[in-house]
Order: C-alpha cells, then sequence, then structure tokens
C-alpha cells in the first residue's frame, strides 16, 4: 500500500474527521495514559491528518490507551482520537507476527482471580 | 414483569455474585430476569474500528432474541452494557454496518436497533423507581459508601446516556435509596487502568490507587462497582485502600435476601 492508501484507510477504520481538530489540547490533557504514552491523543489525530503514517506505526502509545473515551468526550469538535489510536492498532495487529500478548506469557500472570472479562478485553484489543 | 437477561461470560464465573445478588434482589422487587438462550461473550470491548463487523455478531444476535422476547434487554456488567448498547446503535444508525451484519446474519428481518438496552442500574431507576425501592428495604445500609463508575456505564454519553458523564448521580441516588451515605470524590468516573493490566500492571496499579485514595479522603467505608474489571483491578491493582464490592451484593442485603 503506499502511504496516501494507508492514510486513506487509517481514516476509514476510525470513521472520525481529523480536520476538524482546533489543536485545544482536552483530549491528551484528559487522558489517563497520558504520562505512558510517546505519541499523546492530540498527535495521533495531527499525525493522521498530515499522513506520517510510518511515525503512527511504529508508537507504542497503543499499547497503553485504554479506550475508556474521556478524550472522546472531552473534545469540543466531535473528533474521536481514541477511534484514531484503535485504527492504528488494528493495522498493526492486523499485520503478521504483530500481536502483541503471546499466549505463552499469559499462564504466568493469570492469578485465581483473574476475570474472563481482562482476558477476553485484552486480546481483542491486543490479538488478531 | 419479565425481561430478557443478558448476563455474560464473567458472571457465570468469577463474578457471580454481581449475578446471584442481581436475581435475588429483583425478585424482591417484582421483576424476574429471564436469561436469554444461547447467548454468547459480547467481547468484552467495543470494536470501534468501522470495518469490525464479526465481532459485533454476539450481540446483534441477543439483541435480536430480545427483539422477539418482549424489546427489552437487561444487562448487568458494565462491558457487556457499553459493548452492546454502542453495537445497537450502530445498528439503528449506521447504514454501512448493520446491511453488512443483517447479510451475514441473514435474519427473517433484518435487524435495526428495535431493542431497548437496560442496565440494571437504570431498570432499578426507571422501571422500578427508587422510591420504591427504598420502601422495600428491610436493613438500611448505613455506611458510608464511594461510588465508582469508571468509564464503561458513561461514555460515550452521546450513545449510553446513562447519565451525566462528568457528574453522575444515580449510584449515588441507589446508596441512598438503601439506606447508605453516598460519598462523592473526584475520581468516581476515572478509568481503573482496564485491560492494559495484562500488558502493563503499573499503569493500572497507580490509576487503581488514586481511585481508592480519593474515596477513602473523601470518608468512604467502602466502594461499589458493577464492572468485573474494575473490581478486580481497584482490589488487586489498588493496594487494599479500601474494600470493594459488587453494588448488586448491598442491594441484596438492604432488600433481606442475601442468602
Amino acid at each position: 500500500m503506499t502511504r496516501e492508501e494507508q492514510k486513506e484507510n487509517l481514516l476509514r477504520m476510525s470513521g472520525t474527521d481529523v480536520r476538524k481538530c482546533m489543536k485545544c489540547g482536552k483530549c491528551s490533557g484528559r487522558c489517563p495514559a497520558y504520562h505512558e504514552m510517546d505519541i499523546k491523543p492530540h498527535q495521533f489525530v495531527s499525525l493522521l491528518a498530515q499522513g506520517k503514517i510510518e511515525k503512527l506505526l511504529s508508537g507504542k502509545a497503543i499499547w497503553s490507551c485504554l479506550s475508556c473515551m474521556a478524550c472522546v468526550e472531552r473534545c469540543p469538535r466531535g473528533v474521536a482520537p481514541a477511534a484514531v489510536v484503535e485504527a492504528v492498532r488494528d493495522t498493526v495487529v492486523r499485520m503478521q507476527g504483530a500481536n502483541g500478548i503471546r499466549a505463552e506469557d499469559i499462564p504466568p500472570i493469570v492469578d485465581e482471580l483473574i476475570p474472563q472479562q481482562l482476558l477476553v478485553s485484552a486480546y481483542r484489543k491486543y490479538n488478531k | 414483569m419479565k425481561i430478557c437477561y443478558y448476563p455474560g461470560c464473567t458472571l457465570k464465573t468469577k463474578a457471580k455474585d454481581l449475578d446471584v445478588y442481581a436475581r435475588l434482589s429483583a425478585e424482591a422487587l417484582g421483576v424476574t430476569m429471564e436469561e436469554i438462550e444461547n447467548w454468547q461473550c459480547c467481547g468484552a470491548v467495543y470494536p470501534m474500528a468501522r470495518d469490525e463487523i464479526a465481532t459485533k455478531l454476539s450481540a446483534v444476535r441477543a439483541l435480536d432474541y430480545a427483539r422477539h422476547h418482549g424489546g427489552k434487554l437487561l444487562t448487568l456488567c458494565s462491558a457487556c452494557h457499553n459493548v452492546i448498547k454502542r453495537t445497537n446503535e450502530d445498528m439503528r444508525s449506521d447504514k454501512d454496518i448493520s446491511s453488512r451484519a443483517n447479510n451475514y446474519l441473514a435474519l427473517e428481518e433484518p435487524y435495526r436497533g428495535e431493542t431497548q438496552v437496560l442496565h440494571y442500574l437504570e431498570l432499578l431507576r426507571d422501571v422500578v423507581g427508587f422510591g420504591e425501592l427504598k420502601k422495600k428495604v428491610v436493613k438500611p445500609l448505613n455506611k458510608k459508601v464511594g461510588a465508582y463508575y469508571g468509564c464503561l456505564l458513561l461514555r460515550p454519553s452521546g450513545v449510553m446516556a446513562f447519565d451525566d458523564p462528568e457528574n453522575p448521580t444515580i449510584i449515588e441516588d441507589f446508596i441512598r435509596a438503601i439506606g447508605g451515605t453516598p460519598v462523592v470524590y473526584p475520581f468516581r468516573n476515572e478509568c481503573c487502568g482496564a485491560y492494559v493490566s495484562l500488558k502493563n500492571a503499573e499503569l493500572p496499579k497507580k490509576r487503581s490507587a488514586a481511585i481508592l485514595e480519593s474515596a477513602k479522603e473523601k470518608g468512604a467505608e467502602e466502594v461499589i462497582t458493577a464492572c468485573p474489571l474494575c473490581l478486580y483491578n481497584l482490589q488487586v491493582n489498588g493496594g487494599g485502600i479500601l474494600p470493594v464490592r459488587y453494588f448488586t451484593e448491598l442491594l441484596a442485603e438492604a432488600l433481606g435476601v442475601k442468602e
């Protein structure tokens, strides 16, 4: 895929209009995972608008986003930064060998209390 | 009255308390929760990418079943509620997602978001009524309790339409109805760290401890939730700052039906 095609694909998957962003930074200000992210929520939006796809696809922040929708809730322009993060994460994990967690890493960290909801949601988010 | 009920995977295993006390309490309030047939796991997270169709089908199947069995679908787990309600909105308003899901499922009649999705707390507020609930309380709670909303019930508020996303009151009103004193604290609608605990437990540890410290500072003796993953993070990653229970357990205690 060309860079332009990748950009179109990410825009289509996210379903959000990144051109509406006015760079107020409220999304990043509200993000509970802000300090863990190499690419901040507002930067996901602007990098996609600029078509900087390589940078988006090589970032680590996709593994820290909590999908808590706080950024979506606070955006005064109706942009959904979380949907851009999800589009990038899905694009990455759909590639061969790019899953975020490996099945063999799970048993050592599973305790007696761990809810199925956690296993299912992590697999849905990090693996394809 | 009878209502279709979607329990979800975790309520059958690690979160039995959430389910069992809800059923006992509902019976005491004149509501029978009828578990729908052949339900499948909702997937626990709403797939946001607009080309994700297969991951939404289990929610659509449950919604379609409920359409033919009373028109309402009761949920209890916050994650199931979030996934099913958002998928329902897609089926109602997103032609692309709706037509692709319907093409695959080939139901007798296409599903277009007809079912009303109702969370158990909404049932208490809007169908039973907190006033009526208060009358049925035999053992008032007499405790200071912090409501923990988390994310899934409230956001995105445009679709969830559950309560004010920044200043919700439904769980505080619930606590008052069962004879407790609600404690309002700033972190009650902050994320607990969610599924990231499988990838990097440090983030949920920080988040969960901050939530419980915030509740304790405002005087809460315990915290209640409707979400098994929030309960897990707050209990295991929260450092034992405060006890955390499901809201249905307190409800069953107050109604005198806890066995």
